[in-house]
């Protein structure tokens, strides 16, 4: 035992925190209550520094189903079906290695949404990573990617959609962001709070193992002396086949009504499944460790508590059900094992046999950690890096081609190739067809579409502007195919919260989110907070990523985003007034620094109307978000997408005060690319800039005038694979 | 025509077999316990991940109750259509000739690509990581002179490796079909495509 250090602190508890724990025991806490203590305290489950900024979000719609407190949220999409959908980090241990904290970032989202009786149908990431010229970069991204492709592909369910970005402040410390949507019916859904005062509880799915006891390890060291088990790598292993199982077991034991509740094992085990469950029901837990199948023998209680091992879920089933229960597991060859029971003591007990190991007050474990106001305080000034990669006075030929070739902005086909985005029969827009991956619904004869976005760097330049576009940019991808938004999940991924720049970072950032959501109406139905992502250089960009799920009449009516055919009008719509702040283009140069133009909401919120209701009317041929690289990266994807070129000139851009630079690559948000027969496009009130023709994408700018041969410019977007792939 | 289509733990795409099955007749599931396949007239073994693919790909499920009835009704002339893991337990059952190996770039591909078949193109998707066909030399001038390479990816399209761009064959008697393409995630024109039905069709003259 290290001497000097008490071993609470060592887990990551204050002494404060630690005082707070005996009191409410009236003892000290033994070895096993330290270690559930000291996860449910952890800000990872407690969301100790978050959770009173989180009060601001809005939560609240006709359409939800379930929102924040259960393993995922939902929205109704008509005919007694919902879409559950949530987005969870695993940023850390994809860190330490991509493949296998990629594969059970997915695998852990999976549960969430299955865990609440929706079939999963379809998974987007978003991904962040160091610049790809750097090794440890692409050696992140191509496990990252191998890892989702391993674990989605394998269980068959489609990954539609996501992103990626490259910025230095990731280089460290990666993000892994995984969502999942589910379909079900809103009659057979479960939520997870334990109930029924005798009832049994039984552990499904996978046996538990040394794999994944993550902050406990110190304990490990401590308990175990020096032993090689406490140098075990902590990341967990996933086993699609084991979750696919598990998956079909459990709703076909929903399905059959033979679950009171359901919830899966995540972070920190059994013990925050056993927590939380007895908590939102209000009832005692007791536990029996001796009867969990275990992958090795020796296991001490609080491993056993505190394993993070895959694919594991935890039911609370009627005695006289429970031989049923276990008779669908075995039909799916998956385990299970009663391991408790449900009592009226307020207490999760902790057994191994008919000793009590452990003896703590649902309240104190679950609820009673203090939580945190945040000490923000405005840095004032740009506290990351600067990097110039492009000289200045270059042509604009070269700087539309530097721009295309940015791995943030470049095809990610690359990736999403490794992904299978078919299976299900759903997917109706696959990735880069159009701005938000678009599912048909059988079941409710309509369609879902669903986008995740966040820039990070521009969150940095201006937390509360940044994050107010991220929701924007959901809610135009929505547009784009004709959807009108239902419901958001988030996942703030930011950097240590007890540092006052970062805390003034997720500040803002949480009050962007809260009033663009109450400006357009989305509630906020689930979501995920991810903190302390720092490397030895500093703090990730602050990097709120936001996933919106919207509903469509028609998936037949989809516009892509590719232009459709030669002669067809281009023409600009909504309060689109670019500036060079935070784009793509000052990142080249080197020219970084704060502040973003504020949005204006409700202006992109009418813009948006406008272009879902002519998408749904069939007026456009094509619909596409001005984001990345401008409105000339706008112009170049879909003129490559469709195969054909363009001719256009900024000036509607000019005459709103904007620069020939500024009206080729700014950014900013409001901004839709449209095009479609000349009449119908002046009807939508939408400018006209120019046409679709040719073989080169041709723009008058004033002094800044350009033309660029669509093979070129194809050849730039198209070469992250090559890089992606270099060696060394 | 009532089609069977297997489900092994693991399976990914039997619901969207079972689906496309229905369209041209109808279908059922055949649970891989299951040694009686239940009156059906032909069997789809579906793409996926049977038994985790843990070992070698197919190489487990070709060992499942359920194949030896398929074994059979291969042999009485049946109908059977295996599709990505379908094709890989097919052969590993010894029913079709060749092998499936890993991709030549070692990587999962996911894609829309055009199959070759008797002077008709089919857009269909393929995805797989172990999808890169193989036989000896000699095996593959014997089953090109038979007639039995059923699908060749269109030229430049290879997505695997496969040889002689192979991307599904059929038994001597015809009446067994396997490829690495999935034909029932090519049945509705909002997925993508419609022409996956051709090879659902194709087999329907061997039912009893």
């Amino acid at each position: 035992m290290t001497v000097g250090t008490p071993r609470y602190r060592e887990l990551g508890l204050t002494d404060h925190e630690y005082e707070l724990i005996v009191e409410k025991l009236g003892r000290e806490p033994n070895d096993v209550e330290l270690a559930m203590f000291s996860l449910l305290w952890s800000e990872h489950c407690a969301y100790k520094h978050s959770r009173k900024l989180l009060a601001r979000l809005p939560t609240e719609g006709e359409r939800v189903v379930m929102g924040p407190g259960e393993n995922a949220g939902a929205v109704d999409v008509g005919n007694g079906y919902a879409v559950a959908f949530k987005v969870e980090s695993h940023n850390h241990p994809s860190a330490v290695e991509p493949f296998q904290g990629a594969a059970t970032g997915v695998g852990g989202i999976l549960r969430d949404v299955f865990a609440i009786g929706a079939r999963p149908i379809a998974i987007l990431d978003s991904l962040r990573f160091g610049e790809l010229d750097s090794v440890r970069s692409r050696h992140l991204l191509d496990g990252a990617v191998r890892g989702i492709g391993h674990y989605g592909n394998s269980i068959g369910v489609a990954t539609v959609g996501g992103e990626i970005y490259f910025e230095e402040p990731y280089e460290h410390n990666c993000l892994v962001n995984a969502m999942c949507l589910g379909l079900a019916k809103t009659k057979d859904m479960v939520r997870a709070a334990a109930a029924g005062v005798g009832n049994a509880v039984v552990l499904m799915g996978a046996s538990t193992g040394r794999d994944g006891i993550g902050g406990a390890s110190v304990l490990a060291s401590a308990e175990l002396g020096e032993g090689d088990e406490a140098k075990r790598p902590t990341v967990q292993i996933g086993d699609p086949f084991e979750e696919s199982k598990v998956l079909e077991c459990c709703l076909e034991l929903l399905e059959k009504g033979l679950l009171v509740s359901l919830q899966d094992l995540g972070a920190a085990g059994l013990t925050s499944s056993a927590g939380e469950m007895a908590s939102a029901g209000g009832v005692g837990i007791d536990l029996d460790v001796a009867k969990v199948p275990l992958r090795e023998t020796d296991m001490e209680p609080f491993e056993i508590m505190v394993s993070e091992s895959q694919e594991r879920m935890l039911a609370v089933v009627e005695p006289a059900r429970v031989a049923e229960v276990r008779a669908v597991c075995e039909k799916w060859q998956t385990g299970s094992a009663q391991i408790g029971l449900v009592t009226d003591s307020g207490q999760v007990r902790i057994l191994r046999g008919d000793d009590v190991v452990g003896e703590m007050p649902v309240e104190a474990l679950v609820d009673g950690c203090p939580l945190y106001d945040l000490e923000p305080a405005d840095p004032g000034s740009w506290i990351y890096g600067n990097r110039a990669t492009m000289g200045l006075g270059i042509s604009s030929e070269d700087e539309l081609l530097a721009l295309l070739a940015s791995p943030s902005i470049a095809s990610k086909r690359w990736a999403f190739e490794q992904y299978d985005s078919v299976v299900g029969s759903r997917t109706v827009r696959r990735p880069e067809s159009a701005d938000a991956a678009v599912l048909q619904l059988p079941e409710s004869g309509n369609a879902i579409a669903v986008s995740i976005d966040g820039n990070g760097r521009r969150v940095a330049c201006d937390p509360y502007a940044g994050t107010v576009e991220a929701v924007l940019e959901c809610a135009q991808n929505l547009a784009c195919v004709g959807a009108e938004p239902l419901g958001l999940t988030n996942c703030l991924n930011f950097g240590n919260p007890e540092k006052p720049g970062t805390a003034w970072q997720l500040d803002r950032s949480v009050s962007g989110l809260a009033d663009a959501c109450t400006a357009l109406g989305v509630p906020v139905v689930g979501g995920n907070v991810s903190l302390y992502n720092e490397g030895p250089d500093g703090p990730i960009y602050p990097t709120p990523v936001v996933g919106m799920v919207g509903e469509l009449p028609d998936p037949s009516r989809v516009a892509g985003s590719a232009f459709a055919a030669a002669g067809d009008a281009i023409a600009l719509l909504g309060p689109f007034s670019p500036t060079l702040a935070g784009s793509e283009l000052a990142k080249q140069r080197g020219e970084l620094d704060v502040g973003l133009p504020q949005p204006d909401v409700a202006a992109v919120t009418a813009a948006c109307a406008i272009v879902r209701d002519a998408v749904r009317e069939s007026k456009v041929a094509s619909a596409h978000d001005i984001s990345d690289g401008g409105l000339v990266c706008a112009l170049a994807e879909s003129a490559i997408g469709g195969g054909i070129g363009c001719a256009v000139d900024v000036q509607p851009l000019r005459d709103r005060g904007c620069s020939p630079e500024e009206a080729l690559f700014g950014e900013g948000s409001g901004g839709f690319l449209l095009s479609g027969e000349r009449a119908e496009l002046v009807a939508l009130g939408a400018n006209l800039i120019g046409e679709v023709g040719g073989t080169t994408i041709e723009i008058a700018a004033g002094d800044r005038s350009l033309t660029v041969g669509l093979a070129a410019a194809e050849s730039a977007w198209r070469s992250l694979s090559q890089r992606a792939e270099a060696v060394a | 025509m009532i089609w069977g289509v297997l489900q092994f733990p693991g399976s990914c795409d039997e619901r969207d077999a079972l689906h496309a099955c229905s369209l041209s007749g109808e279908a059922r599931l055949i649970w891989h316990e299951s040694r009686d396949l239940d009156g059906v007239d032909g069997v789809v073994v579906p793409g996926g991940f049977s038994y985790g693919d843990y070992l070698r790909a197919g190489a487990i499920a070709r060992f499942s109750p359920a194949m030896e009835a398929v074994a059979g009704l291969a042999a009485a002339g049946g109908p059977v259509l295996g599709i990505c893991n379908g094709f890989q337990v097919l052969c590993e059952a010894g029913l079709l000739p060749g092998a499936l190996l890993l991709n030549e770039n070692l990587r999962f591909v996911c894609r829309q690509l055009n199959l070759v078949t008797d002077g008709e193109t089919l857009s269909i998707p393929a995805k797989h990581g172990e999808g890169r066909y193989y036989a000896p030399e000699e095996m593959l001038d014997r089953i090109e002179a038979n007639g039995q390479v059923a699908y060749r990816y269109a030229p430049g399209q290879n997505p695997n490796g496969s040889v002689r761009d192979i991307a599904g064959v059929r038994n001597e008697a015809g009446n067994v079909l396997g490829l690495m393409p999935h034909p029932e995630h090519a049945v509705d024109p909002l997925t993508g495509s419609t022409d996956g039905l051709r090879v659902f069709e194709s087999m329907v003259r061997f039912a009893a």
